[in-house]
């Protein structure tokens, strides 16, 4: 048995791994994995302290995760490539319409 | 009889109405008809209310009517109730009277204006204001009326408020100086209502009689000295005449009804109404009757050396309006009152006949370019006559018996006031036929202008001959010893003071000696052009350039007043305002906007830079967790 | 020190190794297959943490589903190198490895104050299938609708986006 506190600090490990990626990368699709890598540290977060408390609703969340996850990359990646017909690119740093 | 009351408003707000929403689709004299038909209705109502009164013992003379609950503050209340007793009937049959003939008159005199339905629709608007002023049976209901009429001489002064000459300046600048001038009256009359409330607890003036009996001495004078404030400038009192003679400026039959025969009257009216109040104030009721002697003494004294006619009428009326504050500052309610009536008479006819005047030379007025109209305008030439001798007070015309009440009454109460009060009584019979015999006798001065006078149509002259009738008869209201007029208002005033029969006799010799002694020197000096009026005006020479400047007053009070305010209002505008006030507001928002500039930088549209905002966040929220929680 | 721990740490190694690979690699290609990597390595944590159904649903919605989506999109794009430096938000990657850093070591340090150890469960009391599937049909069935009509929203508005919009079709057509 391994303690719960090690799959919560893996957890926090790969979060932040994901998050310096999301602020350090151009590529929006890169972003876009590294923002999945977020959630999934999450739900590995959930799923740790759902079998520490022995509560099923822990892994429920994640269930709803994993549709949302699904859901916002169906929609993500539908505005990123609509995006990229107008203006054929998918760096971020050119992506900067939104301000003022 | 007394449930008609309430038509004395509705008749008058009805013309108002329907001239106000009718008035520009209907033909001059249907406007001019209906008002006038509106007012001669309300002179019917306030007939009945007489005649209603009549019926009633003297004792009983005095019904309050209230319609309904105007205001409840806690427990303060005032009704809208109106008092129907024999001063305020007296006064609505003033003004509905001579009203009536004046809006008939003027569909004569403003036939050839443009905007006569408006003037019809202010005129009637003012008698319905007027009406409010003496029927309310409180303060502050003869408040609102008070500010009606107000409102009226202002409309009707600035009339013509697009036109300017050298008199008068901008017309509508006249009106601005009456309002103006009368706010500072309405000031004295607000505080006085509030102290009153607060000192009395009643603003019913049926109240008053009571209430006043637990009154100091120092508020009653402080109350009585602040109404006589509201009284100066309604009654174009010292020190607040000026406005009067640059009223002027409105068209003559305003001038007739509102700036001689009733608006101004009101000051006198509202002490006479509380004259319970000035029964408990020595003091306040000396400086009324001081203020009334010297502004009787000082208008005549300007009035001598005016070369226009209707500013002549003004000074008159001011010194006329003097008179009527001396006596009731001397206790002479009655008299006053008879007085004022009989004023409302002649100095209606005064300014109507000057109105026809002014009507034949197309607007001239100065007597210098007038002369020998007598055989152009006999109908004129005729009231005027009358009117003049009315004013003058020669026997046995209205003006002898009402003057005369008050001159009787200042010799035996105060013998200081009574000199002053006969030597203007001269001052007024000289200048009053000096008016009439420049105008009227002698040769023409300005041929043109003579060749195109004519005589006034009769829907002009009618109303003159009426009131002229009036001026002959209305001594019959009050003569000596049958005194009809001072019974008829014993129930509001008290009953009348006896009089000395000698002193009474001894008043009558001296005012005929007088008068006569007035129009002998205009005769002498005008018609005559004998020298000896001259001889006995000689040592007074020196005063004459200080009476054709009406003894710089407009421009003491533009220097000591006027100048000061403006300047300071001058540096409000242009600094504390523009700085200041507007620096604050402007700086509020410069600095919403400066750090609105400084922090949209953050908001440069790069996801990521907002992304780590949140990254921020998200850290700052765990260390809080994990080390402070 | 056990079996499942040594287990524990060889997989969570490879995937933090995973994790680094997607954010370093260079091309983007390669970005996708270090998370396909990643997710396996996770889908296995979750096997080991008794959650068997979320385990086998790792691999099918993220391996399967969402890496081969985003293989497709990358396909579609064009995966050349993107990450041409613009100079001035330079700082924010060191600054977001700095706050990563910060937040490990804070999490970190927090998890090792007090430790957490689960309870021996019977083997059929975890997250296996029948289990998962009584619950989400008896207590999470409201759940399961929002999910359905969210996925449901999701479909209808990623057609919306990625469909061209009918007026340039025209004037493509016209042209």
């Amino acid at each position: 048995m391994v303690a719960t506190n090690f799959y919560l600090i893996l957890g926090a490990i790969i979060f932040a791994i994901g998050a310096v990626g999301v602020l350090s990368r151009r590529n929006a699709l890169i972003i876009f994995m590294c923002v999945e890598m977020m959630l999934n540290s999450v739900n590995l977060t959930l799923i740790a302290l759902s079998r520490q408390w022995n509560n099923l609703n822990g892994q429920m969340f994640v269930f709803v995760i994993m549709a949302v996850a699904a859901a916002e990359v169906a929609v993500g990646l539908a505005v990123l490539v609509s995006h990229f017909h107008h203006t054929k690119t998918a760096n971020i740093d050119d992506i900067n319409v939104l301000k003022w | 009889m007394f449930d008609v009351a309430w038509l004395l408003f509705a008749l008058p707000a009805v013309g108002a109405l329907v001239i106000l929403l009718l008035g520009t689709r209907l033909p001059f004299k249907v406007v001019g008809w209906t008002a006038s038909a509106a007012v001669m209705a309300t002179f019917g109502v306030a007939a009945a209310l007489y005649f209603g009164l009549l019926a009633l013992p003297v004792d009983q003379r005095s019904v309050t009517i209230v319609y309904w609950q105007w205001m409840t503050i806690g427990n303060f209340q005032v009704p809208a109730a109106i008092l129907i007793d024999p001063l305020s009937v007296l006064m609505a049959l003033v003004v509905t009277g001579v009203g009536a003939l004046i809006h008939i008159y003027s569909i004569g005199y403003m036939a050839h204006e443009e905007r006569y339905q408006r003037y019809f629709f202010y005129l009637n608007f003012f008698i319905l204001a007027m009406l409010t002023l003496v029927m309310s049976n409180n303060f502050l209901g003869m408040f609102v009326g008070w500010e009606g009429v107000g409102l009226a001489s202002y409309l009707l002064i600035g009339f013509w408020f697009d036109r300017r000459d050298d008199m008068y300046g901008w017309y509508a600048d006249a009106g601005k100086k009456a309002f103006i001038v009368n706010r500072i009256g309405d000031f004295g009359m607000l505080v006085a209502m509030f102290l009153i409330w607060s000192s009395l607890g009643t603003l019913v003036f049926t109240d008053l009689g009571e209430a006043v009996h637990g009154l100091a001495p120092a508020a009653a004078t402080t109350i009585c000295l602040l109404l006589l404030l509201g009284a100066a400038g309604k009654s174009a009192q010292i020190p607040l005449y000026v406005w009067l003679p640059d009223a002027m400026a409105g068209p003559t039959p305003v001038s007739a009804l509102i700036h001689a025969a009733t608006m101004v009257t009101a000051g006198v009216y509202m002490i006479v109404r509380t004259n319970a109040l000035w029964h408990m104030s020595e003091t306040a009721m000396l400086t009324a009757a001081w203020i009334g002697a010297l502004t009787s003494l000082f208008a005549a004294s300007i009035a001598l050396v005016q070369t226009d006619l209707k500013k002549i009428l003004a000074y008159s009326t001011v010194s006329q309006l003097g008179y009527m504050v001396m006596a009731v500052g001397l206790g002479a309610f009655g008299p006053a009152m008879f007085h004022l009536t009989a004023h409302a008479f002649f100095k209606a006819l005064l300014f109507l006949a000057a109105g026809s005047v002014m009507h034949a030379t197309s607007g001239v007025l100065d007597i210098r370019r007038l002369g020998g109209l007598r055989k152009k305008m006999p109908a004129t030439y005729w009231t005027f006559a009358i009117g003049a001798a009315a004013l003058a007070g020669i026997i046995p015309f209205s003006g002898f018996f009402s003057k005369d009440a008050l001159l009787v009454a200042a010799l035996e109460k105060n013998l200081a006031i009574y000199l002053v009060e006969i030597v203007a009584a001269l001052l007024t019979a000289f200048y009053s036929f000096r008016a009439f015999f420049v105008t009227f006798h002698g040769r023409p001065r300005d041929e043109q202008l003579y060749a195109h006078v004519h005589e006034s149509p009769q829907i002009m002259t009618i109303p003159l001959w009426i009131l002229a009738a009036l001026s002959v008869v209305a001594g019959l209201l009050n003569l000596p010893f049958i005194l009809t007029l001072d019974k008829w208002l014993a129930p509001v005033v008290g009953a009348h003071e006896k009089i000395n029969i000698t002193i009474e006799l001894l008043g009558i010799l001296i005012s005929i000696i007088i008068s006569f002694f007035g129009l002998l020197m205009a005769w002498a000096l005008y018609v005559r052009r004998e020298s000896w009026p001259q001889r006995l005006a000689r040592p007074f020479r020196f005063l004459q350039p200080m009476l054709e400047n009406k003894w710089y007053i407009d421009e003491v009070y533009n220097m000591a007043i006027v100048g000061p305010l403006k300047a300071a209002a001058g540096w409000f505008a242009r600094f504390f305002d523009p700085k200041i006030i507007d620096g604050a507001v402007n700086a509020v928002g410069e600095v919403a906007i400066d750090s609105g500039e400084a922090v949209r930088k953050l908001q440069n549209g790069a996801v990521p830079t907002y992304a780590f905002s949140i990254f921020l966040g998200v850290v700052a929220v765990v260390l809080y967790f994990v080390f402070a929680h | 020190m056990d079996f499942a721990m040594i287990f524990f740490i060889l997989v969570g190694a490879l995937s933090v190794g995973a994790a680094v690979g997607v954010v370093t690699a260079k091309v983007a290609v390669h970005s996708a297959l270090f998370l396909l990597t990643h997710f396996v390595t996770l889908a296995i944590l979750y096997i080991t943490l008794d959650a068997q159904f979320l385990g086998a649903a790792q691999v099918i919605v993220y391996a399967g589903g969402i890496v081969i989506l985003i293989l497709f999109v990358l396909m579609l794009v064009g995966s050349e190198n993107l990450d041409t430096r613009a100079g001035y938000r330079s700082w924010v990657p060191y600054a977001g490895l700095g706050l990563g850093a910060v937040l490990v070591a804070a999490l970190g340090f927090a998890m090792l104050q007090t430790p957490l150890n689960p309870p021996v469960l019977p083997a059929n009391l975890g997250g296996i299938p029948p289990v998962v599937g009584v619950y989400l049909y008896s207590q999470g069935i409201l759940l399961v609708e929002l999910v359905a009509v969210l996925l449901l929203v999701a479909l209808l508005g990623a057609l919306l986006l990625a469909r061209r919009n009918p007026q340039e079709q025209d004037e493509g057509r016209g042209r």
